[in-house]
């Protein structure tokens, strides 16, 4: 097998990874640094971004403020020491991007501007345009070239982690052109591969969103933390899953059911205002959102559409040059994939799969349980998430924490001692053979689409929107079984040279663990919190139960052990939950106090 | 793919390495609905007839450019092409030209990203600013001036459809020219000196014949003919200039 010596190496060229990348090279330039993507960096899903990214900047804004929006947000389960930590840094990560050519929409001044989002107490969401996600990728990508120090390695797909003496040094990738096997050996190892929607059928993510790397650590010991948290935003196209931006809310847009009702103010987020407003009806958190459009759906006050239910999305009273302005990318989704003129005609949306809350388990500095191992971006859970994720964290999370882990690991590589090369190859090679054995398979029974469509259905039903005990105990018995019929998954092509079959097999073994963590963190958590919704006995929040994080094991020969961690609290003792006029009155208390 | 009826021929380019000596086509029958895009026809093949056919894609919106493939002669991104515009005819998916084929619709975009490497797409600052300083300024008027070059989403459609690389790949290209530009052409950037090289060169802005299908076939409106155009203008200036300014003479 082909050996590449480095220092660092970084699975995952999406925001998360590039960052990383960019800040490991500043700490040190004389660091080796392997950048390794199964896609060309440009290609990551950060790409599909749409809204914007937050970061504390108009006077009328605070820290402060921020970080009590991300925690009530969360439903109290964030770490409230990384939440501190994260809201102090999001802005000069901004800024820096802003220096490093990132084309930030502007205000006629020239400054930079910012837009509402949901659960925000102020417009605090930096934007370029509705292609933020497109903007900063480029922009990370494009830097990343300054730098000698970052070795890429596109499209090399990585199949595991090599873990010797305890530590990890390093990976091992198949080169996706030729099939050819290489380890690369780094002193430390940051992953940085995105969340892992595509565990759904419903969802908004590129098909890349496999959790490969959540996989990855997993079976190496490293727990999947709050796995049940699974996001969905309220507003995608029904079928196809497409993203339209919680940014069109932001501007100004308004949810209707079918017969033409603003519905949320059924919701405990009235009152019904025609303006834009801070934490009130469609900029409500996401959480809220999704589960108000089950209820309408369960009562038939939803629009029948050839792929599913909906309700309208109009942006027709912001007009035409409004929508070319801040939503040109919203615009043009529309018309190609609905036939759909947004300023003449509501747009349906639904509920889709967007974000994993849960992620591999990190401490507020990136590092992992296992040493040498750091993690970022969507992949991972240093614990700014909670239980329900606010729209522009994310893209805000990956500079803050990739930055933080790339200066991290990077400091470990510096220290770290490397095994005897003879033993970490013999990892390797056990690596190689392994997914070897699933290309010299001659038993096959199962297509890949059909575990992986039943895969997504059972998540669907049984994790879905609103959960109960039965079902998510069906959809953990399902994924058992699709589990077991994945040992004898059948391919056509057993041939080597850009063999995308036999890595969508990898993937899928990845996110049949994912799943499995999720279904059985969530059976287990007898509770409702954020985006996990019980309809059973458990329809309440329990903090005496469960204000804990919850830890998921890999078994190999089984479902996971599960355990449960204490949340950080330091200064925002758990209370209710309060959108709409409730919140408006605790945003002046704040505003009054400060004043 | 819901409600689907009717059913269409795909004819699809075949090549792998270990196996031909030459690319064959194959053909395969595949429902779809109104919705269905060339895409997901690809993708039914490869879920329920081929598993072995290869190609590229990812998000699915039109926003990563991983999925470019000519359909029909034509450099389109598959996502956002559908099949039912070619009903009651039949279809037909090869790689982008001008590019070698790894294996299938699967192309090899070397040579574009080292280009891309080559012109520095990034601010060049004399002095760096620090961060603690905040953002620069910049009207909305002078975001204009780069926003739509900055739009490029590096999907290769141009380079396909551009008779100059396919008659020789040392030519930079429609795409690399509009970022070379967007960058030139950013308030923040001081390296115009840096880039302007790349531009007057044999292979730069004057090989260009000015067909103008790159801006045609390009799904985001970049319009890297006339970013070719501009420069044509910026590399005469320069030209002249360098017999005026000192700072021109040395670049």
């Amino acid at each position: 097998m082909h050996v590449v010596d480095t220092d660092l190496a970084i699975i995952g060229g999406g925001g998360a990874g590039l960052r990383a990348a960019i800040a490991a090279a500043e700490a040190d330039p004389g660091l080796h640094i392997a950048l390794v993507s199964k896609v060309v960096p440009m290609r990551s899903h950060t790409v599909a971004a749409e809204g914007g990214s937050a970061g504390v900047i108009t006077d009328k804004d605070t820290l402060d403020l921020h970080f009590k929006d991300t925690v009530s947000g969360g439903d109290w389960l964030c770490d409230q020491d990384a939440v501190d930590y994260f809201v102090a840094h999001c802005t000069e990560e901004m800024v820096q991007l802003e220096h490093w050519g990132c084309p930030w929409s502007r205000k006629p001044d020239g400054d930079t501007n910012v837009r509402n989002f949901g659960g925000m107490s102020t417009a605090r969401t930096w934007f370029a345009a509705d292609k933020t996600g497109f903007h900063i990728l480029h922009t990370l990508f494009q830097t990343s070239l300054k730098y000698p120090s970052i070795r890429r390695f596109d499209e090399y797909f990585a199949v595991d982690l090599v873990v010797e003496d305890g530590s990890c040094q390093g990976l091992v990738a198949i080169e996706i052109a030729t099939g050819e096997f290489v380890q690369i050996r780094a002193k430390a190892v940051v992953i940085a591969t995105g969340g892992a929607g595509r565990v759904y059928r419903q969802n908004t993510n590129a098909g890349t969103v496999t959790g490969d790397g959540m996989g990855m650590a997993y079976r190496h010991g490293v727990p999947l933390r709050d796995m049940e948290f699974v996001q969905y935003h309220p507003t995608a196209l029904p079928g196809s899953g497409i993203l339209i931006t919680e940014g069109c809310r932001g501007e100004g847009g308004y949810l209707v059911n079918k017969d033409g009702y603003r519905y949320l103010q059924d919701y405990n987020l009235g009152p019904v205002v025609s303006e834009p407003t801070p934490k009130t009806m469609e900029l409500g958190p996401r959480d809220r959102l999704s589960q108000a459009f089950w209820y309408e759906e369960q009562a038939g006050r939803t629009v029948d559409t050839p792929l599913g239910h909906a309700v309208h999305l109009e942006l027709m009273h912001l007009g035409r040059a409004k929508l070319h302005e801040r939503l040109p990318m919203i615009y043009e989704l529309a018309q190609t994939f609905l036939g759909v003129d947004p300023a003449e005609q509501p747009i349906p949306v639904c509920p889709a799969v967007h974000y994993t809350m849960g992620g591999i388990g990190a401490d507020a500095r990136t590092a992992t349980a296992l040493p040498g191992l750091y993690a970022c971006g969507e992949c991972s859970s240093v614990g700014i998430h909670g239980a329900n994720r606010l729209g522009s964290n994310s893209l805000a999370e990956l500079c803050v924490f990739g930055r933080v882990a790339g200066e991290e690991a990077a400091r470990f590589a510096r220290e770290a001692k490397s095994s005897d090369s003879a033993a970490l190859t013999k990892v390797a090679d056990a690596i190689e053979r392994g997914a070897l054995g699933l290309l010299a398979r001659e038993d096959g029974v199962d297509r890949i689409a059909t575990l992986r469509d039943a895969m997504g259905d059972t998540m669907e039903e049984g994790v879905g929107i609103f959960r109960s005990a039965e079902g998510m105990q069906a959809s953990c018995e399902r994924i058992a079984e699709l589990k077991d019929r994945y040992r004898r998954v059948h391919l056509d092509d057993r041939t080597r040279s850009f063999n995308t079959e036999w890595l969508t097999a990898i993937e899928l073994g990845f996110q049949l663990d994912v799943a499995e963590a999720m279904a059985w963190s969530a059976l287990k958590r007898e509770e409702s919190r954020g985006a996990h919704k019980r309809l059973d006995q458990f329809d309440k929040r329990d903090d005496q139960r469960f204000l804990q994080h919850t830890l998921a094991f890999h078994r190999p020969d089984g479902p996971p052990r599960l355990d449960y961690q204490p949340v950080t609290i330091t200064r925002l003792p758990p209370a209710e939950r309060v959108y709409g006029g409730a919140a408006k009155k605790g945003v002046l208390e704040t505003q009054g106090a400060k004043a | 793919m819901s409600d689907a009826r009717q059913e269409i021929e795909i004819e699809v380019l075949r090549y792998h390495p270990e196996q031909d000596k030459n690319p064959r086509y194959q053909t395969y029958r595949v429902p779809f609905a109104h919705d269905t895009s060339v895409l997901q026809g690809l993708q039914y093949i490869k879920d329920h007839l081929d598993g072995s056919l290869t190609f590229r894609w990812s998000c699915r919106m039109a926003i990563c450019g991983s999925c470019g493939k000519m359909v029909n002669g034509e450099p389109k991104l598959s996502c956002h092409t559908f099949l039912r515009d070619y009903y009651p005819g039949k279809l037909r998916v090869e790689p982008l030209w001008h590019f070698p084929i790894i294996r299938d619709l699967a192309v090899d975009q070397t040579d574009f990203l080292e280009k891309l490497e080559n012109i520095k797409p990034y601010i060049i600052r004399d002095e760096k600013k620090p961060v603690s300083e905040g953002v620069y300024r910049q009207s909305p008027k002078e975001l204009a001036r780069y926003q739509q070059f900055s739009q490029c989403i590096n999907c290769l459609l141009c380079y396909a459809a551009c008779p100059q690389y396919g008659l020789d790949s040392d030519f930079q290209g429609p795409g690399i020219m509009a970022l070379l530009h967007r960058y030139n052409s950013d308030s923040r950037d001081q390296g115009k000196d840096q880039r302007m090289p790349i531009v007057h060169a044999e292979d730069g802005v004057w090989s260009c014949t000015l067909v103008g299908y790159c801006s045609e076939v390009c799904p985001k409106h970049v319009d890297p003919a006339a970013a070719v155009n501009r420069n044509k203008v910026n590399s005469t200036m320069d030209y002249f200039l360098r017999f005026l300014s000192p700072r021109g003479a040395n670049s």
